[in-house]
């Protein structure tokens, strides 16, 4: 005997399983939140802020690759461009704050992105990124040759400063706070940008892009927005790392860079909002460890076969496998 | 002395022939990538790594096996083909049926490796390979002097740029690389096999950049990150020209070596960011490219 199920009681039992599964991501990102506020005692800052100005870069990047399937292969120009604004402006700005001198460098990354999204979005697919690669070399070439970046020596003795005038940011600990701050806040407006109306209309361009068109959206439009959000957080990212290290170089602007950021964002998981931060933090991790041992000078191909691995047989990355797993076992 | 411009007429038609050799390598390069685009699908950011290859393969074999110029113009491409071949059958191949910005992201992984190890045996400084004999010395050109190895790397360039075209344009084998361009899965249908082809055909567009960088070992600095700076330079010129056409490939790539030239020639600064900022252009102005016929 069949029973006639009430339609309200499936609704209640959706809304139930929901509550339990927000409890459940609500505890997750109360233990990671005690987890980083404790960290600094526990480990170095510096090497932590690292960390975090790279989980932002690579959140950023994943914006774009893993939630609107744009591969840029020049995110390096924001990091970079946002860096050197925001030294160059500390340094020979008196008076100014710290917040306004990473404003200012967000600012111009912003501006950088929209030019090369205008560009960029002209063609696609495989030819996109090697428009955003040529791009990002020209950025690349001024740098190299212009004075104020200090050329193949970089930007030197960038200080610190104080946050709004009053906090003094030389003190690690205030410094590794602000950065947690905005690195939260930056993850915070990423996952509300991928679960609005908005985000969802990214997700459908990257599935099928002419569907998309035929749905009516004016898909370079939202393309368009999504890159210049992407570059304005890669070059808030670039700023926060030259104030948290002094120093702005021509390694942030390089090709390798642009790679880089690649790599975080597909071994953490592409398209999952946690995985480029694991991705940051396995890849800065790993060329740290490296770098004290007796492989310091293979680095390179050790990377360049972790891509190989990685595009050969984890294409879901750390964070999509852990998702995979829960998903089968943990129902 | 004859002046064009200001500038007298030797220094320029001096910078007019790099220009020319370089677009020679432009040409070469792009269309490499053009062909393996043109089956696989895929942009090969592996493609520098193999230019560089070439070159440095023949500085090696010359000092450790005592390889000579001539037998290293035919060996390297054919070493650096073989690899190819074995990067495509047991990497690319495995990935086929995904998304193609794997099988780009792959490659580049493997560029990565390549120049890496090779960084670590022979530092980033550059080798010396010293010029055939047979071709040290130029001519007297009357308004120049060309010297006799950088006219043979012009006539080299030519005739493979040539070969590659007659191959793919007016044979058999190139009918079947056209047809698989357009459908490759009918093709196999009538019975040709399509991943043998595939396989050859990067192992052939690769072997074309090992050429090139034959080529270029006596006149470049030959090292093992050579590649990188130059296959952006020319993923610019692959955007200005678009992969459409061969022909388009090989008068792109000249085009752009000139234009190079000459901004060396009249306003040095931008030289080395002209190629990006005639990309630029066209993207503006022409989006689909010069050649190109897809978005």
């Amino acid at each position: 005997m069949n029973q006639s199920v009430n339609p309200a009681d499936i609704h209640k039992a959706i809304v139930e399983q929901q509550k339990i599964q927000d409890r459940k991501k609500l505890m997750v990102n109360g233990v990671l939140l005690l987890l980083l506020l404790a960290a600094p005692f526990v480990m170095y800052p510096v090497f932590l802020m690292k960390i975090l100005c790279f989980a932002l870069f690579a959140v950023a990047f994943n914006l774009l690759f893993g939630f609107t399937g744009l591969l840029s292969f020049g995110h390096a120009a924001f990091l970079a461009t946002g860096g050197y604004t925001t030294g160059y402006l500390l340094s020979n700005v008196s008076g100014l704050t710290t917040e306004l001198g990473i404003i200012a460098g967000t600012a111009t990354a912003t501006l950088l992105g929209l030019a090369f999204a205008l560009l960029s979005i002209r063609r696609q697919g495989i030819y996109f990124a090697m428009v955003t690669l040529a791009l990002a070399q020209l950025v690349f070439f001024f740098f190299v040759q212009s004075e104020f970046t200090g050329g193949e020596d970089g930007m030197h003795g960038i200080p610190r400063g104080e946050l709004f005038g009053l906090i003094n940011l030389e003190d690690n600990l205030n410094m590794y706070y602000f950065v947690l701050v905005v690195f939260i806040a930056c993850y915070l407006l990423v996952q509300r940008i991928v679960s609005s109306p908005y985000g969802q209309i990214l997700k459908a361009i990257k599935q099928n892009e002419p569907r998309a068109v035929s749905l009516g959206y004016n898909v370079d439009r939202y393309k368009i927005l999504a890159f210049v959000i992407s570059a304005a957080l890669a070059g808030l990212a670039g700023s926060m790392k030259s104030v948290v290290f002094q120093l702005a170089s021509l390694n942030d602007a390089h090709w390798h860079m642009s790679g880089e950021v690649i790599l975080m964002t597909l071994v953490g998981g592409m398209g999952t909002l946690l995985g480029p931060v694991v991705g940051a933090t396995f890849v800065v991790n790993i060329e740290y460890q490296l770098s004290q041992g007796p492989l310091r000078d293979w680095v390179d191909p050790i990377l360049g076969g972790i891509f190989v691995l990685t595009v050969l047989a984890f294409r879901s990355g750390i964070v999509g496998a852990i998702e995979t797993l829960v998903k089968r076992n943990f129902r | 002395m004859t002046m064009i411009f200001g500038v007298p007429l030797a220094v320029l038609s001096g910078q007019l022939l790099i220009g020319i050799i370089n677009g020679a390598f432009y040409a070469l390069l792009s269309l490499g990538l053009a062909v393996i685009f043109g089956l696989l699908k895929i942009i090969n950011f592996a493609h520098g790594a193999m230019y560089m290859l070439g070159a440095m393969g023949t500085v090696l074999m010359f000092d450790y096996l005592g390889v000579n110029y001539w037998v290293a113009l035919f060996l390297a491409p054919l070493l650096v083909g073989t690899l190819g071949v074995a990067i495509e059958y047991f990497l690319l191949r495995r990935i086929a049926g995904q998304d193609h910005i794997y099988s780009l992201l792959l490659t580049f992984g493997v560029a990565l490796i390549i120049s890496g190890v090779l960084v670590n045996w022979f530092g980033v400084s550059g080798l010396r390979y010293s010029m055939p004999d047979m071709f040290k010395g130029g001519v007297n050109l009357g308004f120049m002097f060309l010297p006799y190895y950088r006219a043979w790397v012009i006539v080299a360039a030519l005739l493979v740029c040539f070969a590659t075209w007659f191959i793919i344009e007016k044979t058999k084998l190139g009918s079947y690389l056209r047809a698989g361009t357009e459908d490759s899965q009918l093709m196999q249908g009538f019975g040709i096999n399509v991943p043998l082809l595939i396989s050859l055909t990067y192992g052939f567009g690769v072997a074309l950049a090992a050429f090139a960088g034959v080529l270029a070992a006596p006149i470049y600095s030959v090292t093992p990150v050579m590649g990188a700076a130059t296959l952006i330079t020319v993923f610019a010129v692959v955007v200005i020209g678009g992969m459409g056409s061969i022909g388009g490939a090989i008068i792109t790539g000249i085009l752009m070596g000139v234009i190079e030239g000459l901004t060396k020639t009249f306003y040095p600064p931008a030289s080395s960011a002209v190629i990006f900022l005639v990309m630029v252009l066209v993207l503006m102005f022409r989006p689909s490219g010069l050649f190109g016929k897809e978005a």
